[in-house]
């Protein structure tokens, strides 16, 4: 009980968080008027009218370039805290990342090779 | 500016050299082409020869490397060559099959080699975040090598319902880490030990067990998590199928082992019940199920759950002999498996694959050479002494009656019984029916190295059984010090 009790403050964000999104949704449910029409009620495209429906199949390579961003993606999301707290890692870290550059790197000789970066 | 000590690699040398091979491997394959799959796969058996020779060398006094995240001792050790061996000749056996059935590609090798880092790394764990990430690496490759027929529909749903179990239960296998971890504060496999060497463990904490065990159960395929276990078994690739049914097994059933005699093996009477139920329900479900099989592949996959069921009889004894049983069941298993799957590489007519068990007829006239081998093998599977299989079962047994688990032993010797009628059955379609037409021959020089090697090991083992007996009782004295 001891442990849990560590974790109180975590219950109570928990409570919050889905106290509050209740009290919204119902309180736009309640307060403003509803008085929906087809124009309301359709997708909104940045003002325009919608020009299809959403749930269209498209091209697999659009998978595949996500895919491939997202690694790289996150390479770079562990190379910022890197490159600020190079000056207390020391070789160690410093290492550590070029060795996790290398094996990345070996990664995007490959795809490169392999042509996944063309589009035809 | 502060210093980072270096924390000690040396204890993960054969995990470094795969990957490093895995990559060197990947570079050459892509810049030579597709006509380099040959030669890549060679280089990929080399290359496990080389880190099984490594670790040979290193030997198995235990070490612990990377701040205490692994392990290697005589238990890492004795199941690190049976994955290598696992690995190396399932590449081996793949080489023809991928360029027949027009899959030749020199990804399929690396994969392998990555996946077999994930299994070291597996079987190395000695803390709750290695075995995570050595678990995901070797499932990641796995799903891959999963659906490598890309083009056949069965193969890609085979690696679609591989992927989504296996995240299904690495999702509970994670979930249980977190109840542990919270529960007890660490994740390390010594602190876990020295915290529960009393036997004091909330409910919480048991929990979490179970739902690692969970996880666990899975990748070992044991009852009631075996659901994938006969669809992808039927739609993988065979090759695959056999490196399916023996590596990543070994490793799963090696980090099954650790994870409960290692930090919690002062509990074993809680976990012992889990292990008794999955055993005797993949016992039961192994026997009866493989019964109505009309195709091979399936058969083995219900087969193989049921090898699970016997080898689990150890573990759930939980002494130092059980434990021991199990690494004799798991190496014999290897090499029945392995030997079993080449003939069934062999089972081609007209340059296509033939799957079906009354394919086999008559297979003692037509080629009674393969015949031989694969009754030899199907002996051993059903445990007729004095092949092998017979005498991993009695150790087993033999673990469970020293434990006092005299229903478990009751229960195993029943449905090996039963088992031995569709083992058998296969005989004497091969001998005693009429022959439905002739297998595609030659089969390959390599093929018929391993036909033999494995034959010969399954039967001369009551010859000479000292060094496996004697490596697996050091094996497991490792994971019992004091």
């Amino acid at each position: 009980m001891e442990l849990l009790r560590e974790y109180l403050p975590i219950l109570i964000f928990l409570g919050i968080a889905v106290g509050l999104a209740v009290v919204i949704v119902v309180a736009s449910l309640v307060v403003a008027r509803q008085n929906p029409d087809s124009e309301k009620l359709s997708a909104y495209e940045c003002g325009f009218e919608p020009f299809q429906d959403a749930r269209k199949k498209f091209d697999v390579r659009f998978y595949l370039v996500a895919i491939l961003f997202i690694i790289f993606d996150l390479e770079v999301a562990f190379l910022f805290p890197w490159a600020v707290s190079l000056g207390r890692l020391g070789l160690l870290g410093f290492w550590s990342m070029i060795v996790f550059l290398g094996v990345l790197t070996v990664g995007f000789i490959y795809e490169w090779r392999k042509g996944a970066l063309e589009w035809e | 500016m502060p210093v980072v000590s270096v924390p000690t690699i040396l204890p993960a040398l054969p995990e470094i050299l795969t990957v490093c091979s895995a990559m060197a491997l990947l570079m050459l394959g892509v810049f030579r082409g597709e006509g380099s799959t040959r030669l890549v796969s060679w280089l990929a058996v080399l290359a496990l020869v080389l880190v099984l020779a490594v670790a040979l060398a290193r030997g198995g006094d235990r070490q612990i490397g990377l701040n205490g995240m692994f392990i290697t001792d005589g238990f890492a050790l004795f199941m690190k060559v049976l994955v290598l061996i696992g690995s190396a000749v399932s590449i081996v056996m793949a080489m023809a099959y991928n360029e027949r059935e027009r899959i030749a590609r020199f990804e399929f090798p690396v994969l392998v080699l990555l996946a077999t880092t994930g299994m070291l790394m597996m079987i190395s764990a000695n803390d709750l975040i290695s075995l995570y990430i050595g678990l995901e690496l070797q499932s990641l490759a796995l799903y891959v090598v999963a659906a490598f027929k890309r083009d056949s529909a069965q193969s890609t749903e085979a690696g679609l319902k591989y992927f989504v179990l296996g995240a299904l239960s690495s999702g509970m296998l994670l979930y249980g880490c977190s109840l542990v971890y919270g529960f007890a504060g660490t994740t390390n496999f010594a602190g876990l030990a020295a915290m529960f060497a009393e036997g004091n463990a909330s409910i919480g904490l048991i929990i979490g067990i179970v739902f690692v065990s969970v996880g666990l159960a899975f990748k070992v395929s044991a009852v009631p998590f075996h659901m994938w276990t006969p669809d992808v078994y039927e739609g993988a690739p065979t090759p695959v199928t056999a490196f399916f049914s023996v590596a990543p097994k070994i490793a799963a059933m090696a980090l099954f082992i650790r994870f409960l005699v290692e930090p919690f093996g002062a509990l074993t009477a809680e976990w012992r019940q889990i292990i008794w139920f999955i055993s005797v329900a993949s016992m039961l479900l192994g026997a009866f199920a493989a019964i109505n099989q009309r195709n091979i592949k399936r058969l083995m996959a219900y087969s193989s759950i049921g090898h699970v069921g016997y080898a689990l009889i150890g573990l759930a004894a939980g002494t130092e002999t059980g434990i021991q049983g199990v690494l004799i069941y798991m190496a014999i298993y290897l090499f029945m498996n392995l030997g079993t799957f080449t003939v069934i590489l062999c089972m081609r007519r007209d340059g296509r694959m033939v799957e079906a068990i009354d394919d086999l007829s008559g297979l003692a006239k037509t080629q009674p050479a393969l015949a031989l081998a694969l009754g030899i093998f199907m002996f051993s599977m059903a445990g007729i002494p004095p092949l092998a299989g017979f005498f991993s079962k009695v150790w087993v047994f033999l673990a469970a009656i020293h434990a006092g688990l005299y229903v478990l032993a009751v229960i195993g010797v029943v449905t090996s019984v039963v088992g031995a009628f569709y083992y058998i059955r296969i005989v004497k379609l091969m001998y005693f029916d009429e022959a439905k037409g002739v297998f595609d021959r030659p089969i390959g020089a390599e093929m018929q190295a391993i036909l033999v090697v494995s034959s010969v090991v399954i039967m001369l083992f009551f010859v000479i059984p000292g060094p496996l007996l004697t490596s697996a009782e050091l094996a497991a004295a490792a994971l019992f010090p004091g």
